[in-house]
């Protein structure tokens, strides 16, 4: 909402500075954005008097002024504007000045004659036509009798140009103070002044309005209450200066005299208007009833719109004339050649008009007062103001009787008025008489401990809103300080411990968190190379996404981290090393709500090589030490692992993490083509770990085990197998052999090439041996050495010769 | 034997001068001084002599032993010096050059934010407690006071699955969850993702992390809200911080507040990064509304509480005075490594 503070003196003394004026509304409830001082970026320009015309000596198009600007002496002006002439008044920008855009003046010659200033448009003061609907375009603004002609004086003052815009967020609670009065009602009680607010009337001729038009609602429920008034014999003409001006300043554009004057009053009272050429009001009859089905209406903005039942509209004897509270139709507004005019006021259901207008795609500013819920006795002002404003303006004769179709209950809310209550409530401690004027200075009423709301107030509901107004009045910082009494424990759950201690072993190993979009598109599942019948293609859809790139929740994180993998890549940083502990979405059949589970996302590239299949491995195993998941296994991932994102990886270069037969995590190289899809030339690792899974499965108490006190027995073996066999299952063997004494086993070789045959292995291992009861003999670690010969013989490894 | 002695102290004493080395020392003492050193053979001659020579010549072996014994500590203690110090010279570093660091991972500021606004909250005996993101319209809009057409939808643009399921819009629906599941007295925040339908642009994205915050028991008052809240600021941005209270509209509170910080660019005098207004909006706050207790089974005759609702990627943007929330998503390692 924007407000015009000239318009705001009318009713209330608001001189106040301009800032107190704005701290003091927002803290008491009415939010100030921003204000304006207009005409602000101009300076200098003032009212000029044009003494003589005469060609310029140089030039056929220019020519040279003497001016009077109210100093000692006139100056001379050289322009190029056809439509000056001697004794006209005229802005004139003096040498120094600033006008809109920055743009600065100086004094100068032009084609050799000196000149020292502007005389200006409309344009150049920042104005328009709509402005001074008298004035052109493309030449000189000529002062009309709407304006001060003292030579000399401020342009500002002159022409109007001096009011301050202040711009309001209103909240969607207080549509009453979407208006002048209502933010007079607030300066008032905010600053303990009095609003000066008189009921509008007007005089009018003599006339039956029932001659002229009959008014039904048909659908008493979303209209309440009708209200029309009817103007005779109107002229229809430019607002005077001071309706245009105002109308300006709240960001209206003027149109004529009967159009302004409805949108006055709604900014005015709060209370939205229409009016109607009664000529094609058929049948002179208006009906307020639902659409039918089929129904169009062509609106005033020239837009053919199809009409459903549910939508309530203003209709004549044959069609709809406009949607109720929303935009009137083409043919009933006013036109040049208008003779009769009705005004509507009147109170429509605001759930219906939200309704309406949003499937109609058309918000407007009656529809955006009216969705919040008007009270129906607003009708009344408003169209008492408006007929007002006609006979103040010479709009057209009023006729004198009105129509009033009123269904409405205007019982007012009445609400439990207790100041000891009130005081608990806030921690206050106010007395009854203090809460009493609070309440007064914003149109409550209190008595027999009840209080009750003004009738624009649709708000109170309930105790607590008569807290609110009292608190807001008093000022909430005025309320005291206190911390919330009694002991309370808190502590983070398992689950939050187990994450924080996942993120904590991440950036332990050197890998940064990153944070991603949950939404992701359809075609990141192609990117990670996803089969077609892949469940994981079974996505929560949005059905209004801002774009393709974000319709879908992911099923899988895994795009989202290569997608950032990628970002780094492509920003040519040398080198990444990401996590990301994030949800996935999974829809459940029969659910109303998908499955949320979190998984930890591991991405890493490193152009200068250090990263590698390996480096990814161990900090998978060592992330999984970290939050005690023992005793699992590493197998090479197949296309049934458990992970479809295994489609995303080279096929050599990817593991699965088992433990007790299910798969919990998934790591490897990501395949070529996964790269090239992202854009990235290089070998890029990743994984990704199901983490409420693996947390059910791990342990997360530690017991202290003795330090060794007998030494250690260590043997180093190498045997030569086939290529094909993985190590994982030699060091189960070994593992399996050694039995309780072993302390760990140590891949310390690798090797292929000279001195093993094609298609077979060397493989070393350290194998460290101790009992916790005695040293070991030598030969007890021969005798578990033994076993440990066998086991691998019969996998087919023998030892090295 | 006398001159004996004093022949071999000479000698000793000229050999040590021309010892370079510990090993050359050592030698040297086993060769005068050892078992089979020239000294002992001297004392083996003793019985040799007569009862009144012994004690003297014993007495000046024992002194030229000592003082051979003596000047080979000292030689070998110059020699280890000079070795020491031959060794610092060597080995000295030019310790301006670059250090070998282990890379260190980081957390995302946004989490490193929410982990501290965690703790303070822990501190005061909130739990935290979370939810589900895809949420039903009942949770996230319905009971919190905001029914089907509710204007108040509008300032919430959201993302809608299917009529009756949402991306939520605020982490409120936690709140909601947990009255319905848990009698007063109730501390919770609810930290999380939420979803709105905006375009991307320097303080704008359609997912976004807010921390709500809900308490619930017996005699909670406004005055509890306001001092939770200049509590938490204070934490947040140290002692001096200011903030103040404007009324404001949610429609599941009442009274509700917009909480606003001074400044903290310019003091409150008016600065650009405020546009101008001395405050900066921090989070939006208020009393349960009473049709929200009523509707989660809490008697709002008997209970009271209060709710706020904290944007954490603005704190975490004053805090690093990062200017473009684009920046937080893009997860660029120059901008991740800086935190």
């Amino acid at each position: 909402m924007d407000l015009s503070m000239k318009w705001l003196a009318d009713y209330v003394d608001c001189d106040m500075p301009i800032k107190d004026f704005v701290s003091g509304l927002t803290l008491s409830g009415s939010k100030v954005e921003r204000y304006e001082e207009e005409g602000s970026d101009i300076s200098n320009v003032v009212v000029g008097k044009l003494l003589s015309v005469v060609p310029h000596e140089n030039s056929d198009h220019l020519v040279v002024c003497q001016v009077e600007v109210g100093k000692d002496a006139p100056i001379q002006i050289v322009t190029g504007a056809p439509n000056v002439s001697a004794g006209d008044y005229v802005p004139v920008a003096l040498d120094g000045s600033t006008l809109p855009g920055g743009i600065k003046i100086k004094k100068g010659k032009l084609r050799g004659v000196e000149s020292n200033g502007m005389l200006c448009s409309l344009g150049e003061l920042g104005l328009t036509l709509h402005d001074f609907p008298y004035a052109i375009e493309d030449g000189i603004f000529l002062l009309g009798d709407d304006c001060d002609k003292t030579v000399g004086m401020d342009i500002h003052k002159a022409i109007g140009l001096d009011d301050t815009c202040v711009e309001f967020e209103i909240t969607s609670n207080r549509p009453d103070c979407m208006s002048v009065i209502g933010l007079a009602r607030e300066t008032a009680a905010t600053f303990g002044k009095k609003a000066d607010i008189k009921e509008p009337a007007f005089t009018g001729v003599e006339g039956n309005i029932n001659d002229m038009l009959s008014v039904e609602i048909s659908n008493k429920e979303l209209c309440p209450r009708y209200m029309a008034g009817i103007v005779k014999n109107v002229k229809i003409e430019p607002s005077p200066r001071w309706m245009r001006e105002r109308l300006r300043a709240c960001g209206v554009r003027p149109i004529n005299n009967l159009v302004d004057i409805t949108n006055y009053v709604m900014l005015e009272y709060g209370h939205p208007m229409h009016a109607f050429d009664l000529r094609y009001v058929e049948g002179a009859k208006i009906n307020i009833r639902n659409a039918q089905k089929g129904e169009k209406i062509m609106t005033l903005d020239g837009v053919e719109r199809e009409l459903s039942e549910e939508m309530l509209v203003i209709a004549d004897g044959v069609k709809p004339v406009a949607v109720a509270g929303v935009m009137g139709g083409e043919f009933s507004g006013i036109m040049d050649d208008t003779n009769t005019v009705v005004f509507e006021s009147a109170c429509f259901d605001g759930a219906s008009v939200r309704t309406t207008a949003k499937k109609l795609g058309m918000r407007t500013d009656a529809s955006s007062r009216f969705e919040k819920g008007l009270n129906p006795q607003g009708c009344v002002p408003a169209l008492m103001r408006a007929l007002q404003l006609v006979e103040m303006l010479g709009a057209g004769e009023c006729v004198n009787t009105i129509i009033d179709c009123d269904y409405s209950d205007k019982t007012p809310a009445g609400v439990e008025f207790s100041a000891e209550w009130i005081n608990k409530f806030l921690g206050s401690d106010l007395s009854e008489e203090a809460m009493v004027n609070y309440l007064e200075s914003v149109g409550f009423k209190v008595e027999n401990g009840m209080a009750y709301a003004p009738y624009y107030r649709i708000d109170i509901e309930c105790k607590a809103d008569i807290a609110e107004e009292v608190a807001r009045l008093y000022d909430y910082n005025s309320l005291p300080s206190t911390i919330v009494r009694g002991v309370a424990q808190a502590q983070l759950s398992p689950k939050q411990k187990f994450e924080r201690e996942v993120k904590r072993a991440m950036v332990a190993l050197g890998y940064n968190e990153i944070t991603t979009y949950s939404f992701i598109s359809p075609k990141y599942l192609d990117k990670i190379c996803l089969p077609a019948d892949s469940k994981l293609r079974n996505a929560v859809v949005i059905t209004n996404p801002l774009g393709e790139d974000t319709s879908i929740m992911r099923t899988t994180a895994l795009p989202s981290m290569c997608e950032i993998i990628s970002k780094n890549y492509n920003n040519r940083n040398p080198y990444a090393m990401l996590f990301e502990l994030g949800n996935e979405y999974i829809p459940v059949d029969g659910e109303v709500l998908p499955n949320e589970p979190a998984r930890l996302t591991i991405g890493a590239y490193d152009n200068s090589g250090s990263v590698d299949f390996f480096t990814l491995k161990g900090a998978v195993e060592a992330v999984l030490d970290r939050i005690g998941l023992y005793d699992y296994e590493v197998e090479a991932a197949s296309a049934d692992c458990g992970f479809d994102e295994v489609s995303a990886f080279h096929p050599g270069r990817v593991a699965v993490i088992k433990k007790d037969e299910k798969a919990v995590a998934i790591l490897g190289e990501l395949s070529r083509q996964t790269a090239e899809n992202y854009g990235v030339n290089t070998r890029v690792y990743a994984a990704k770990l199901n983490l409420p899974e693996i947390m059910e499965m791990s342990v997360s108490e530690r017991i202290y085990k003795p330090l060794p006190k007998y030494p250690a027995a260590t043997r180093d073996i190498s045997v030569v197998c086939d290529d094909a066999i993985p190590v994982a299952k030699l060091e189960k063997a070994i593992k399996g052999a050694v039995g309780k004494t072993l302390e760990s086993i140590k891949l310390f070789d690798v090797y292929k090439g000279k001195q093993v045959d094609e298609g077979k292995k060397s493989v070393s291992y350290s194998i460290v041996m101790r009992s916790h009861e005695g040293t070991l003999t030598d030969e007890q670690a021969d005798g578990a050495m033994k076993r440990v010969f066998k086991a691998l013989a019969e996998l087919g490894a023998e030892l090295r010769s | 034997m006398k001159e004996q002695l004093s022949q071999i102290e000479v000698l000793a004493k000229q050999q040590l001068e021309e010892a370079s080395d510990a090993k050359a020392v050592e030698e040297l003492r086993v060769k005068f001084l050892g078992k089979k050193g020239e000294i002992t053979a001297i004392l083996k001659q003793m019985g040799q002599l007569s009862a009144e020579e012994r004690p003297v010549i014993g007495q000046l072996a024992n002194k030229v032993r000592a003082d051979i014994e003596e000047a080979i500590s000292e030689r070998a203690a110059s020699i280890k010096a000079s070795e020491q110090e031959r060794l610092i010279k060597e080995e000295t570093l030019d310790v301006t050059m670059p250090g070998k660091a282990p890379k260190i991972g980081r957390l995302h500021p946004l989490n490193k934010t929410l982990e501290e606004v965690e703790e303070i909250f822990l501190g005061m005996g909130f739990e935290i407690v979370e939810g589900p993101e895809v949420e039903t319209d009942h949770y996230c809009f319905e009971a919190l006071n905001m029914p089907k057409h509710h204007p108040a939808r509008d300032t919430q643009d959201t993302f809608y699955i299917n009529e009756n399921v949402v991306l939520r819009t605020q982490t409120s629906s936690v709140q909601i969850r947990t009255m319905e599941n848990k009698k007063p007295p109730i501390r919770i925040i609810s930290p999380g993702r939420v979803y709105r339908s905006d375009a991307v642009d320097a303080t704008h994205s359609p997912l976004f992390h807010q921390i709500e915050g809900l308490v619930i028991d017996k005699g909670i008052t406004m005055a509890d809200l306001k001092g939770t809240l200049e509590l938490l600021m204070k934490r947040l941005y140290g002692e001096e911080t200011q903030i103040r209270l404007r009324p404001h509209h949610f429609p599941y509170t009442e009274p509700s507040a917009e909480v606003d910080l001074m400044c903290y660019n310019c003091g409150g005098k008016g600065c650009p990064m405020c546009k101008n207004e001395g405050w900066i909006e921090i989070l939006g706050a208020g009393m349960v509304h009473p049709k929200v207790l009523r509707d989660c089974g809490i008697d709002p005759e008997e209970y009271s509480g209060f709710a706020f609702g904290i944007g954490l990627e603005r704190i975490t943007m004053g805090n690093y005075e990062i200017k473009d929330m684009r920046l937080l998503y893009e997860n660029d390692m120059r901008f991740l490594e800086q935190f």
